[in-house]
C-alpha cells in the first residue's frame, strides 16, 4: 500500500514535473516569439524612418546650383557665433554688403542671414533666433520689405523657412509666413511637398544628398560679372503709398526686440535701383526712424559718397551690386560702423583684426573667398534669369 | 473635410484611438460623435438637414414599429373571436395607418431631397418652357444649400424606413443607434448605401482592438488613397482641359478624354469606396462592396451587377420592384396583352419600370438634362440587349466562341467602350455638346494627335503618363488577383520581409507619386456631388 502510493506521488511529481518544464518551455516560447516580434517592430520601424528620411533628403532642393537663395539660412548654424554686426533682410543685403571686405578693411566680424523675398516678420523673427544664439552690438535690416504687409510667394517662403532649425522661433515663423493653400504638416515633413520633385532630380540631388557646399562668404553672395543699369524702369504709381499694418507691427517687434537686447538697430536702404524705392516710402522710414529715434542710412542718395557706379557695379543692370558695387558700399558703410555715431549711442565698432583665433577663420574663409573670385573670372557665372 | 486632407488623417486617428480606448460600451456613442463631428467640420451649416432626416425617419419607423405590434397583440388577442373577414379588415386598417407613416417619412424626406437638389432644375425648365412659348418672363434661381451626401443619407434612411414597412426588421429602439447608422462617417462622403440590417450586424460593436483587423483595414483605405491620389488625381488636369475647352479638344482628344475619365471616375469612385470599408473594417465592422472589377463585365447587364452595387440594388429593391407590381403597371399589361399582344404587353412592363428606375438614377446623379439622358441611354442599351438575348444564343448555337478568349476580350472592351462613352454625358453636362463630341470622334479626322506627342499638352508630361501606366499595370494585376481571393489575404501568406516591402513600397508609391499638396488642386470625390 505505501509502496503504491509512493509510486502514485512519485509519478504525480513526475506529472507535475513535466507540466513545469512543458510550462516554462512554452513561456520561453512566448518570450521568444514576443522578443522576435519587437525586434521585428524595431527593425521595419528603423527601416521605414531610415528609407523616409533618406529619401526626404534626396527630394528636398539642394539649392546649390543656379539658385542658391535657399541654402542660404542653414549655413549660420555652421558658424561659430560671435559676431559683432549681423545683417538680416532680403537680397539687398545679401548681395550689396560684403563681409569680407568688412574684415579685410575694418576688422568688423559681421555675418548676413539673408534670404531671397525674405519678408519683415521672417527678419523678426531671424532677428530673434540669432538672439538666441549671440549677442551682436549692431543688427542691420533693409528697409526694402516694410512693403510687403501679407505673405506672398510659398516658394520664397520655403528658401527661407526650410533652412530653420526647429524652434518655437521656427514655429512662429512658419504660422506667420504661409501664404493660403500652405499646411504647416509640409514644413514638418517637408516630404510632403517636396514628393513631386522626383520628376525634376539631377545631378546635384544626389552630390549634396549628404552635405552642402557653402554657397556664401558669412551670409555674401558673390558675384563678380557685370551689366550695366540701362533703361531702369520707374516705379509705377501705386494706389496706396501706405506701408500696412502688419509690416508696421512687425517693424515696432524688430525695434523692441533690439531695445530689450540692448542691440542697436540700424536701418538701411540698400542702393538697389529696382524695385522702385518711392519718395512716399522714404518719407515714412524717415518719419519712423526720427520718432523712434533710430540711425536710417539710405544708400541710394550716397551714391557720389560711396562711388558707386552703375555701369560697372551691379552684375543685373541695376536689381543687385557686384563684387566690385559690394565693396565700395561696405567700404563706405565700414568707415561709419568704426567710427561709431554719437547721436544715437552707437558705439565704434572693434578692430578685431588681432584676434588670433578670428583671424586665422577669416584666413580661411578669405582663401576660399579669393577661389571664387578667381573661378568667377574664369568662368563668369552669367546673368540669373 | 477632404478624405485626402491632412486634417482627416488626424481626425481618423484620433477617431480610431478613441474608438478602441473608450469602454466598449461607449464604442457606439464614441463613433457617433466622431460621426457628426466628421459631418460639421465638412458641412457645419447642413447638419440640421441630417438631423431632421434622421429624427423624422427614426419616428416614424418606430411608430410603423409600434402599428406592427399592435396589430399582431389584437390579432393574437381576438384570434378566436375573428373570422377570416374580420382579420382582413384589421390587417387593412393596419395597413393604412402604416401607408400614412410611410408616406410622412418619403414624402418629408424625399420633398427636402427634392427642394435642395433639384428647384433649380426645375426652375431652369420652367424657363426654357416660358421661353419656348414666347414669354419673356423668368424665374431667377434659388441660392440653396446642398447638404453633404444627401443623396445617400436620404436613400439610406428610406431603405430602412421602408424594411421597417414591410416588416423585414423590427426598428431600432435606440436613437442613437439609429443616428449613427444614418451618420457613419466614412460613408457621408459617397456611400456605399448600406442595408440597415446588414450594417447593424457589426456597427454597434462591441469591438476588441485587433492589430490584425486594423492592419488589414488600413492596407485597404492605402489601396484606396493609391487609385485616388495617383491615378485619378494625376488624370484630373488632362480630363478637366478636354472637358473645359471642347472647341480646341474633339475628335480623338475626346475620345482620349472619355477614356481618362473612365479611368478616372473608376479609380476616385472605387478608390473612395476602399477607404471607407478599409475604415469601416479597421473598426470591425463591415461596409458592403460596392465594385466588383466592372470593367472586366463581358456585357452592360453585368457591368451594372457589378458598379455601385448598392446603388443598383436600392433602385431595383425600392423602385423596379414596387412599381413593376403597382396598380397602374398591372393595368398597362392587361391593356398592353389586349391591345398589344401576349409578347409585347407582357414586356411592356418591364420596359416601362426600366425606364422608370433609369429616369430615377440618372436624376439622382445630378438635377440636369444630362444625366437623364445618361440614365435613359443605360436603359435603352439594356432593353435592347435583353430583347435580343434569343438572337445572341441562336448565334453561339452555331459559332462556338463564347469560350474563346478573344471574344471575352472583345466583349470586355465592347463594355468598356460603351459605358465610356455613356459617362461623356457625366462629362460635358450638356447634351447637345455631349453629342457633338461624340460625332467628332468620327468626323474630325485628328487621330494621329493620339500618337504625335500631342497627349503630352494636356497638363501631363511624360512622366505623368509613365506613373499612370504604371499604376494602371497594377491596378490591372490587382483585378486579376483578385479573382481568385482577396489579394490582402494572399499577400497574408507571404513571410514577413516580403509583405512589409510590399505594403511599405505601396506606401511610398502613394507618398511619391501622389498628386497631392502644393501644386495639385486638392479635388474632391466626384461622387461627393451626387
Amino acid at each position: 500500500m505505501q509502496a503504491s502510493s509512493s509510486t502514485i506521488s512519485s509519478e504525480k511529481e513526475a506529472l507535475s514535473f513535466e507540466a513545469l518544464k512543458e510550462q516554462e518551455e512554452k513561456g520561453r516560447g512566448n518570450r521568444k516569439n514576443r522578443l522576435s516580434a519587437a525586434a521585428c517592430i524595431a527593425v521595419s520601424a528603423a527601416l521605414i524612418l531610415g528609407v523616409l528620411a533618406l529619401l526626404q533628403a534626396l527630394l528636398m532642393p539642394k539649392y546649390m546650383g543656379k539658385i542658391v537663395e535657399g541654402a542660404m539660412v542653414a549655413e549660420y548654424y555652421g558658424e561659430v557665433k560671435d559676431h559683432d554686426m549681423v545683417f538680416v533682410g532680403d537680397c539687398e543685403l545679401y548681395e550689396n554688403f560684403d563681409p569680407v571686405y568688412l574684415w579685410k578693411q575694418y576688422g568688423i566680424n559681421s555675418y548676413i542671414r539673408g534670404s531671397a523675398q525674405q519678408l519683415i516678420w521672417q527678419s523678426y523673427y531671424l532677428m530673434e533666433e540669432t538672439l538666441q544664439y549671440e549677442h551682436p552690438k549692431v543688427m542691420v535690416f533693409n528697409v526694402l520689405s516694410l512693403q510687403y504687409n501679407e505673405p506672398q510667394k510659398e516658394s520664397y517662403n520655403r528658401m527661407t523657412l526650410d533652412g530653420m532649425r526647429w524652434s518655437k522661433t521656427k514655429i512662429d515663423d512658419i504660422n506667420a509666413s504661409m501664404t493660403k493653400g500652405e499646411q504647416f504638416l509640409d514644413y514638418v515633413f517637408p516630404i510632403l511637398r517636396f514628393h513631386s520633385r522626383w520628376k525634376e532630380l539631377e545631378q546635384d540631388d544626389f552630390t549634396y544628398l549628404f552635405h552642402k557646399r557653402q554657397v556664401t562668404f558669412n551670409g555674401y553672395y558673390m558675384r563678380t560679372d557685370v551689366k550695366p543699369a540701362e533703361n531702369v524702369p520707374e516705379g509705377k504709381p501705386l494706389g496706396n503709398y501706405n506701408f500696412g499694418d502688419n509690416a508696421w507691427d512687425y517693424m515696432d517687434r524688430i525695434v523692441k526686440l533690439c531695445r530689450d537686447n540692448d542691440v542697436q538697430l540700424l536701418l538701411v536702404k540698400a542702393p538697389s535701383l529696382y524695385p522702385f524705392w518711392y519718395p512716399q516710402w522714404e518719407e515714412q522710414v524717415e518719419e519712423y526712424a526720427a520718432a523712434n529715434h533710430l540711425e536710417y542710412i539710405n544708400f541710394l542718395e550716397l551714391t557720389e559718397e560711396t562711388g558707386l557706379d552703375f555701369q560697372t557695379d551691379t552684375y543685373d543692370a541695376g536689381l543687385h551690386l557686384n563684387l566690385s558695387g559690394a565693396d565700395k558700399i561696405s567700404d563706405y558703410f565700414g568707415g561709419l560702423l568704426a567710427k561709431g555715431n554719437p547721436e544715437y549711442g552707437r558705439e565704434a565698432m572693434p578692430d578685431r583684426r588681432g584676434e588670433p583665433e578670428l583671424s586665422s577663420r577669416w584666413e580661411e574663409k578669405i582663401k576660399a573667398y579669393e577661389a571664387e573670385i578667381r573661378r568667377q573670372k574664369e568662368n563668369p557665372p552669367g546673368i540669373d534669369p | 473635410m477632404l478624405f485626402t486632407s491632412y486634417e482627416f488623417l488626424g481626425f481618423l486617428f484620433l477617431a480610431l484611438t478613441a474608438y478602441y480606448i473608450v469602454p466598449k460600451k461607449a464604442q457606439s456613442a464614441v463613433l457617433l460623435g466622431f460621426s457628426y463631428l466628421f459631418y460639421f467640420l465638412s458641412d457645419g451649416r447642413a447638419l440640421v438637414f441630417l438631423l431632421v432626416t434622421t429624427a423624422t425617419v427614426f419616428f416614424a419607423a418606430k411608430k410603423l414599429g409600434e402599428l406592427h405590434a399592435s396589430q399582431e397583440a389584437c390579432l393574437k388577442e381576438h384570434k378566436a373571436e375573428f373570422s377570416r373577414e374580420e382579420k382582413k379588415a384589421v390587417k387593412e386598417e393596419f395597413l393604412k395607418k402604416r401607408r400614412k407613416w410611410l408616406l410622412f417619412g418619403l414624402l418629408l424626406n424625399l420633398g427636402i431631397l427634392a427642394v435642395c437638389k433639384y428647384t433649380n432644375f426645375a426652375i431652369a425648365n420652367v424657363n426654357g418652357l416660358l421661353h419656348f412659348f414666347g414669354r419673356t418672363e423668368e424665374f431667377s434661381p434659388i441660392s440653396l444649400l446642398l447638404p453633404m451626401g444627401i443623396s445617400f443619407y436620404t436613400f439610406q434612411s428610406l431603405s430602412y424606413l421602408i424594411d421597417v414597412y414591410r416588416g423585414k426588421y423590427p426598428p431600432q429602439r435606440s436613437l442613437s443607434r439609429y443616428a449613427l447608422f444614418v451618420s457613419f462617417f466614412p460613408q457621408m462622403i459617397q456611400g456605399p448605401i448600406s442595408r440597415y440590417d446588414e450594417l447593424s450586424a457589426t456597427l454597434y460593436g462591441p469591438h476588441s482592438f485587433d492589430p490584425a483587423q486594423l492592419s488589414s483595414g488600413l492596407q485597404r483605405v492605402l489601396w484606396g488613397y493609391f487609385k485616388k491620389l495617383v491615378i485619378a488625381d494625376r488624370l484630373l488636369p488632362a480630363v478637366n482641359l478636354i472637358i473645359r475647352t471642347p472647341e480646341e479638344y474633339h475628335g480623338a482628344y475626346a475620345f482620349a478624354g472619355m477614356l481618362f475619365y473612365a479611368l478616372e471616375l473608376y479609380a476616385d469612385f472605387t478608390g473612395g469606396i476602399d477607404i471607407t470599408i478599409g475604415i469601416a473594417e479597421a473598426m470591425g465592422i463591415r461596409v458592403r462592396e460596392n465594385f466588383i472589377r466592372p470593367y472586366f463585365s463581358k456585357s452592360v447587364k453585368e457591368y451594372w451587377n457589378r458598379w455601385h452595387i448598392t446603388m443598383g440594388q436600392w433602385f431595383t429593391d425600392y423602385i423596379f420592384y414596387p412599381v413593376s407590381v403597382s396598380g397602374p403597371m398591372l393595368k398597362l399589361s392587361k391593356w398592353g396583352r389586349a391591345h398589344l399582344g401576349n409578347v409585347i404587353g407582357k414586356r411592356l412592363t418591364v420596359w416601362v419600370s426600366c425606364l422608370i428606375v433609369w429616369f430615377a438614377t440618372g436624376i439622382w446623379h445630378g438635377a440636369s438634362w444630362n444625366f437623364i439622358v445618361w440614365g435613359l441611354g443605360n436603359c435603352i442599351i439594356l432593353l435592347v440587349s435583353q430583347e435580343l438575348e434569343p438572337f445572341y444564343r441562336w448565334f453561339h448555337s452555331r459559332v462556338n466562341l463564347e469560350d474563346r478568349f478573344g471574344w471575352k476580350l472583345f466583349r470586355i472592351l465592347r463594355t468598356i467602350l460603351l459605358m465610356s462613352s455613356l459617362r461623356m454625358f457625366d462629362c460635358y453636362r450638356d447634351v447637345p455638346l455631349t453629342f457633338r463630341m461624340f460625332f467628332s470622334m468620327f468626323t474630325a479626322g485628328n487621330w494621329k494627335v493620339l500618337v504625335d506627342g500631342s497627349l503630352l499638352n494636356l497638363g501631363l508630361d511624360p512622366k505623368d503618363f509613365l506613373v499612370l501606366l504604371g499604376g494602371l499595370f497594377l491596378l490591372i494585376t490587382v483585378s486579376l488577383l483578385q479573382r481568385k481571393r482577396s489579394v490582402r489575404e494572399q499577400i497574408r501568406t507571404l513571410a514577413y520581409p516580403a509583405r512589409f516591402a510590399l505594403w511599405f513600397g505601396l506606401f511610398l508609391v502613394v507618398l511619391v507619386f501622389g498628386a497631392y499638396g502644393v501644386g495639385f488642386d486638392a479635388s474632391q470625390f466626384i461622387y461627393n456631388q451626387f
